[in-house]
C-alpha cells in the first residue's frame, strides 16, 4: 500500500512540474463547448478551430478545452479555466453570456471571446458568423432544383440566428422564384436523429421536394439520399453521409477568426471587439456544389461572390414582413435580434 | 442451478444486519471505483496515478475548487435528501428533475413580473413558491397512483420532459427578457431577487441544503413520521396493521421529496444562474437519485454522498481540461460506483457462501 | 389514400424500436423482474450495432453485436439483482448511467463517419415486419408453451415455484437477457437502419418510453404494439400538423407524447381488474432461494 501512495505521490509532483513546464511561456488558449465534440456539428466545428490554432502555433502555444458544458452551470469550467492559467477563453454559446461577464470581472488579465452574444467588457469581447449569407445561397439554389416549389425546412428552437436564417432563405429562393413555399417543422432539439429523420420523411410526405436543416445531425440528408430527394449539409461538409442528395454545405468556419485571434494575443494587440463575419472572411463557406446542373453552379457561384466582395446583401431592404408591413433597411441589430418573417413563410413565431 | 458458473456463489442470509458492513459497504464500493477508473485511465493510456490525482484529490487542494465543490453539492443533497425518504417507504420519485423545473418556473415568476420589486420579502415569496411550485408537480404522479393506480416511476419521468417544455415555450415567448435580443432568457434577478453570499464563493443555500438534510435525518431517526415511513417500506402489510394510510404516505413522500427539488430550483435561479433559462439544471435531480442511494437512503449520508458526486463531477472537469480525458469518464465513474455500492450493500444482510448449495431442489 | 400510407410506413418505422425494447423489456417483467436499465442497454445496442457494421462493412455483423451488447449489459444487471439480490429499481438506473457514459466513451472514434446501412427488402426495412413477426412470436410463446408458463409462474408467485420444483433464479436470467437482446437490437435499428450514423445519446429516451409502453399494455404483447403505434402516430401526427402550418406552439406538439403516454397509464392502470389479471404479482422483489 505504501509502495502505491508514493508511487502517487511522484505522479503528483511529477504532473506539477510538467504543468509548470508547459505554461512557462506558450501561450494558454482554452475552449468551452456547449455540446459534444462528437455532434458533428456546432461543437465540433469549434474544435476544428481549435486543431486550426494547434497546428498554427505548434510550441507556441498551449490548447485546452472543455466540452459538454451546460449553460446552466458553466461560470465554474470558466473560473476553473481562468485560473489554471489560460491567457484566453472563448465561449461558444450564447447561453454563456452572463457566467462570462460574471468571470471576466472577475480576473481582469484573463481575455475572454463570447460566440454569439451581444454583450462586452474590457476584456470580453464577442465573434459571431454571418450563417444567413449561405442560407441565401441555398434559398435560391432550393427554388431552382424543387419541382414541387416547396422546401421542407427542419429547424432545433426559435432564436434569431435561426429565424434570421429562414428569412434569408426565403429572400434567395423568392429572389427566383417568387411564389416558393417552405413548409417549417420545429423538432425543438438540435440533436435527435431519428427525430429529425421522422420529420424529413414528413416534410417530403407534405409535399416538398428538397430539405433544408438548422439541426446538427445528418440524419435528414440520410432520408433525402433515400428516397432520391435533395437537401444541404449542416455546419459541416456532409457529403460522405449522402453523395447523391448533398447539393452544397453551409459550412462553419471558425478556424481564421481563431487563428487570428490568438495571433492578437501573442502581439499583445487584442482588443475586445464585436466580429461579425461572413462569406467575405471564410467563417461562412459553401461546400462544393454537387448533384447540380452547370446552369445552377454558376448562379450559386455568383451570388456567392457578389456576398463576398459585398455586392449583394441578402437582407438589402426594402423587406416585406410576414404582416404585410415593409422594413426600408434591415441593419445589423435587426438581424441580430430577429423574431420577425418575411412574407411567404407559413409559420407562427412564439411571441 | 450449480451448472451455471456464475451462480456458484451463493448468498447466505446473516441472523441480523451487520453494522460493520454497512458503515464498511460505501468505502469498499469507492475503493474498487477508483481502482477501476484507474485501469480505465490506464486503458486510454493516461498515467492512472496523475489521473486519479488529478479527479480525486486535487480539486480538494485549492479554496476556489472547494467552494465550487460544495455549490455543486447543495442541489444534490437538498434532491437527494427528500428522494431517500422517499424510497425509504418503496414511492419511486424519479421526476425531481421536473419538480425542480417546476419550483424554478414558479419563484422565477416573481422576478419576471414584478421586475422592480426590491425588498427581502422578495426572496421569501420566491423561496416559499419555489417549494409549492416543487410540491404541486409531485403532488400529480401522487395522485394519479392513490387514484388511478398509475406507476409513479413513469409518470413523474414523463412530467419531467413536460415542465422542461413548459419552461422552454415560456423563456422563449412570455417571458422572454424584451431587451434581450430575442434569446430565450429571462430578465436577469439582481439584489433582493438573489441569495445572500456566504463568502464569495458559497450561497446561502448551500448551509440551508445541509441544515435540512440533518433535519430530515433527524425525522427519519426519531419521530413517528419516520418509523411510519420505514415501516411502510420494509412492510406494507405491517404498516395496514399499524393503522397507516398507504395514500396519505405516498402523499408525503412525493410532496416532500418534490418540494425540496423544488426549493434546490429556487436556489438555482437565485444563484448560480441568475435567471430564468430553458435550462437550469444540468441534472441535479437524476443525479441526486445516484446520491440517495450511495447514502444509503438516510438523510445525513445523503450529505457525503452529495460530497462525493459533487467530487465526481469536478475532478470529471478537471481531468477534461488537465489531461484532455474527455468528460464521458465522468458518468461511467458514477454508474460503476452506483453498480459497486449496490452490490456492497449485499453484504450487510448477507453473506457469500462459494460452496455447491447443499440439498434442497435448486 | 396514397399519402396515408406513406404516414403509415412512417409510423411504422418509427414504433419500431420502441416495439422492440417494450416486448423483450415485457418477457423480463414477466418473470418478475423490473430492469430500467432499458435505455441504457439500448445505447450501448447503438454504439456497438455501429461498430461491428462499419469495422466489418457487413450490416448483419452489425444487428449480431447490438443484441450481444444488450446482453452483455442485461447480464450485469441480472449479476447484481439476481444473484446479489441488489434493487431492481436502483441497479437498472445505474445501468443507464454506465450505458450512456460508456457508448460516448466507446463511440468517439465513429463521430463523423457514415454507418452501413442494413439493406431494405422491397423498400422494407427486414426489422420491422421482424418485429411484427416478434410480436406474435412472443405472445405465441408465453401463452401457448409449457417454457412461457414456467415465466409466467416465476413472475407470479416466486416462492409457489420455486416449490414447485422451478429454478426461479435461472429463468430469470433467461427472461433479463432476452430483454437485454431485444433492447440490443432496438439500439441497433437505430443507428444501423433508421438513420446510420453514431452520435452520442442517440436513444434520446426511447427507452423510457418503451418501459411505460409495458406497462401501458398491461404485460400483453398485442397491446404493446397498439401501444407503439399509437405512440409513433402522436409523434408523427404533431409534425404534420407543423408542417400544415398549424400555428399551434410547438413545444406544446412536442409534449403531446408525453401527456399522451400518462393519459394511457392513468386509463389502464385505473382499472383494477385488468391489471390484477395481468400485473407479475412479484415484479420488483428479490428472490431469496434459501428459504
Amino acid at each position: 500500500m505504501t509502495k502505491y501512495l508514493m508511487a502517487a505521490a511522484t505522479a503528483a509532483l511529477m504532473l506539477g512540474a510538467a504543468s509548470a513546464s508547459a505554461s512557462a511561456d506558450a501561450l494558454k488558449a482554452c475552449w468551452v463547448y456547449v455540446g459534444p465534440i462528437g455532434d458533428f456539428g456546432w461543437s465540433y466545428q469549434h474544435h476544428q478551430g481549435l486543431e486550426a490554432v494547434k497546428k498554427e502555433f505548434g510550441d507556441k502555444v498551449e490548447t485546452a478545452y472543455a466540452e459538454n458544458v451546460t449553460e446552466a452551470d458553466s461560470e465554474k469550467t470558466f473560473e476553473r479555466f481562468a485560473r489554471e492559467g489560460c491567457k484566453i477563453i472563448y465561449g461558444t454559446s450564447f447561453g454563456f453570456m452572463e457566467p462570462m461577464l460574471k468571470v471576466a470581472k472577475k480576473f481582469p488579465d484573463v481575455k475572454f471571446e463570447h460566440a454569439t452574444g451581444y454583450k462586452t467588457a474590457d476584456n470580453l469581447g464577442t465573434y459571431n458568423a454571418k450563417f444567413h449569407e449561405g442560407r441565401y445561397v441555398i434559398g435560391q439554389i432550393a427554388a431552382k432544383m424543387s419541382k414541387t416549389g416547396t422546401a421542407g425546412y427542419i429547424v432545433s428552437f426559435p432564436i434569431p440566428e435561426v429565424v434570421a436564417g429562414i428569412n434569408a432563405f426565403m429572400l434567395g429562393a423568392q429572389s427566383v422564384n417568387p411564389d416558393f413555399k417552405v413548409k417549417i417543422v420545429w423538432a425543438n432539439t438540435w440533436f435527435d436523429p431519428a427525430k429529425e429523420a421522422d420529420a424529413a420523411k414528413v416534410l417530403l410526405s407534405q409535399g416538398a421536394d428538397i430539405l433544408v436543416q438548422h439541426t446538427d445531425s445528418t440524419a435528414p440528408l440520410q432520408v433525402a439520399q433515400e428516397q432520391g430527394k435533395f437537401g444541404f449539409g449542416q455546419a459541416s461538409d456532409q457529403i460522405k453521409f449522402a453523395p447523391k442528395a448533398q447539393l452544397t454545405a453551409i459550412v462553419d468556419n471558425w478556424a481564421p477568426h481563431y487563428v487570428r485571434s490568438v495571433q492578437a494575443v501573442l502581439d499583445g494587440s487584442w482588443k475586445p471587439a464585436q466580429v461579425w463575419d461572413g462569406m467575405a472572411e471564410g467563417t461562412v463557406s459553401m461546400a462544393p456544389f454537387t448533384n447540380l446542373p452547370d446552369d445552377v453552379v454558376k448562379m450559386a457561384a455568383e451570388t456567392s461572390d457578389a456576398i463576398k466582395t459585398g455586392k449583394l446583401n441578402p437582407f438589402k431592404g426594402p423587406v416585406t414582413k410576414q404582416d404585410g408591413t415593409v422594413v426600408d433597411a434591415v441593419d445589423d441589430g435587426m438581424i441580430l435580434g430577429m423574431n420577425w418573417y418575411v412574407k411567404g413563410v407559413d409559420d407562427k413565431l412564439p411571441q | 442451478m450449480n451448472r451455471l458458473g456464475v451462480l456458484i456463489m451463493r448468498l447466505e442470509k446473516r441472523p441480523e444486519r451487520s453494522a460493520a458492513m454497512a458503515l464498511a459497504s460505501p468505502f469498499m464500493a469507492l475503493a474498487m471505483t477508483v481502482v477501476t477508473a484507474a485501469a480505465i485511465f490506464a486503458l486510454r493510456g493516461n498515467n492512472p496515478f496523475i489521473a486519479l490525482y488529478v479527479y480525486f484529490v486535487e480539486p480538494l487542494t485549492a479554496l476556489w475548487s472547494v467552494e465550487q465543490l460544495l455549490v455543486k453539492a447543495s442541489p444534490l443533497i437538498l434532491i437527494g435528501a427528500g428522494l431517500a425518504v422517499a424510497y425509504r417507504a418503496n414511492i419511486w420519485n424519479i421526476g425531481a428533475e421536473g419538480q425542480l423545473t417546476a419550483g424554478a418556473i414558479l419563484a422565477g415568476a416573481v422576478p419576471v413580473f414584478f421586475t422592480q420589486w426590491q425588498s427581502p420579502l422578495t426572496l421569501a415569496v420566491m423561496i416559499v413558491l419555489g417549494i409549492v411550485g416543487g410540491m404541486l408537480w409531485a403532488a400529480i404522479p401522487a395522485l394519479l397512483r392513490n387514484r388511478f393506480n398509475a406507476n409513479e416511476i413513469l409518470t413523474s419521468l414523463m412530467l419531467v420532459y413536460v415542465v422542461q417544455l413548459m419552461l422552454d415555450y415560456l423563456v422563449r415567448g412570455p417571458w422572454r427578457d424584451p431587451q434581450g435580443f430575442n434569446f430565450p432568457k429571462s430578465v436577469t434577478f439582481a439584489d433582493w431577487q438573489l441569495l445572500p453570499y456566504l463568502t464569495p464563493g458559497i450561497h446561502a443555500g448551500v448551509l440551508v441544503s445541509i441544515l435540512l438534510a440533518l433535519l430530515l435525518g433527524f425525522m427519519v431517526s426519531r419521530t413517528i413520521k419516520g418509523f411510519e415511513i420505514t415501516v411502510s417500506g420494509l412492510s406494507p402489510r405491517a404498516a395496514r396493521f399499524a393503522g397507516f394510510s398507504e395514500k396519505r404516505t405516498v402523499l408525503f413522500c412525493m410532496m416532500l421529496s418534490g418540494g425540496l427539488a423544488g426549493l434546490a430550483g429556487a436556489f438555482e435561479i437565485s444563484s448560480v444562474v441568475g435567471q430564468l433559462q430553458p435550462q437550469i439544471s444540468p441534472g441535479y435531480g437524476f443525479a441526486a437519485i445516484i446520491v440517495a442511494f450511495l447514502g444509503r437512503l438516510n438523510p445525513v449520508g445523503v450529505i457525503f454522498a452529495g460530497l462525493l458526486l459533487a467530487l465526481s463531477y469536478i475532478g470529471g472537469e478537471a481531468v477534461q481540461t488537465a489531461l484532455q480525458i474527455p468528460d464521458k469518464i465522468t458518468r461511467v465513474i458514477q454508474g460503476i460506483l452506483l453498480f459497486y455500492i449496490l452490490a456492497c450493500d449485499t453484504l450487510i444482510n448477507y453473506r457469500v457462501v462459494f460452496a455447491a448449495p447443499v440439498g434442497g431442489r435448486t | 389514400m396514397d399519402i396515408l400510407l406513406v404516414l403509415l410506413t412512417i409510423i411504422m418505422t418509427a414504433a419500431t424500436p420502441l416495439l422492440l425494447a417494450a416486448l423483450g423489456e415485457m418477457v423480463t417483467e414477466r418473470s418478475g423482474v423490473l430492469n430500467l436499465g432499458v435505455e441504457g442497454m439500448m445505447v450501448m445496442g447503438a454504439v456497438a450495432g455501429f461498430g461491428g457494421a462499419y469495422a466489418t462493412g457487413n450490416p448483419w455483423i452489425g444487428v449480431l453485436a447490438s443484441i450481444v451488447a444488450g446482453m452483455f449489459m442485461s447480464l450485469l444487471f441480472g449479476f447484481l439483482t439476481l444473484t446479489l439480490l441488489a434493487n431492481q429499481v436502483a441497479t437498472g438506473l445505474a445501468l443507464t448511467l454506465l450505458g450512456l457514459g460508456l457508448s460516448a466513451l466507446l463511440g468517439e472514434s465513429f463521430v463523423g463517419q457514415p454507418g452501413v446501412k442494413l439493406p431494405s427488402l422491397g423498400g422494407i426495412d427486414p426489422l420491422v415486419p421482424f418485429a411484427l413477426f416478434m410480436v406474435f412470436a412472443v405472445g405465441k410463446f408465453l401463452f401457448g408453451t409449457k417454457m412461457g408458463l414456467v415465466i409466467r409462474a416465476v413472475g407470479n408467485s416466486h416462492t409457489s415455484a420455486h416449490a414447485l420444483g422451478y429454478n426461479v433464479i435461472g429463468v430469470r436470467y433467461v427472461a433479463v437477457l432476452f430483454g437485454g437482446a431485444m433492447s440490443g437490437l432496438a439500439g441497433g435499428y437505430l443507428s444501423i437502419v433508421y438513420t446510420p450514423q453514431w452520435v452520442e445519446n442517440m436513444t434520446a429516451g426511447r427507452g423510457w418510453i418503451a418501459l411505460a409502453l409495458v406497462v401501458f399494455a398491461s404485460w400483453l404483447p398485442f397491446r404493446i404494439l397498439a401501444g407503439a403505434y399509437l405512440f409513433g402516430t402522436i409523434s408523427i401526427l404533431s409534425f404534420v400538423l407543423q408542417a400544415q402550418g398549424s400555428g399551434i406552439p410547438s413545444q406544446f406538439l412536442s409534449s403531446l407524447p408525453y401527456l399522451g403516454t400518462i393519459l394511457a397509464l392513468v386509463v389502464i392502470s385505473g382499472n383494477k381488474a385488468l391489471t390484477r389479471r395481468n400485473t407479475p404479482a412479484s415484479l420488483g422483489q428479490p428472490f431469496v432461494p434459501d428459504r
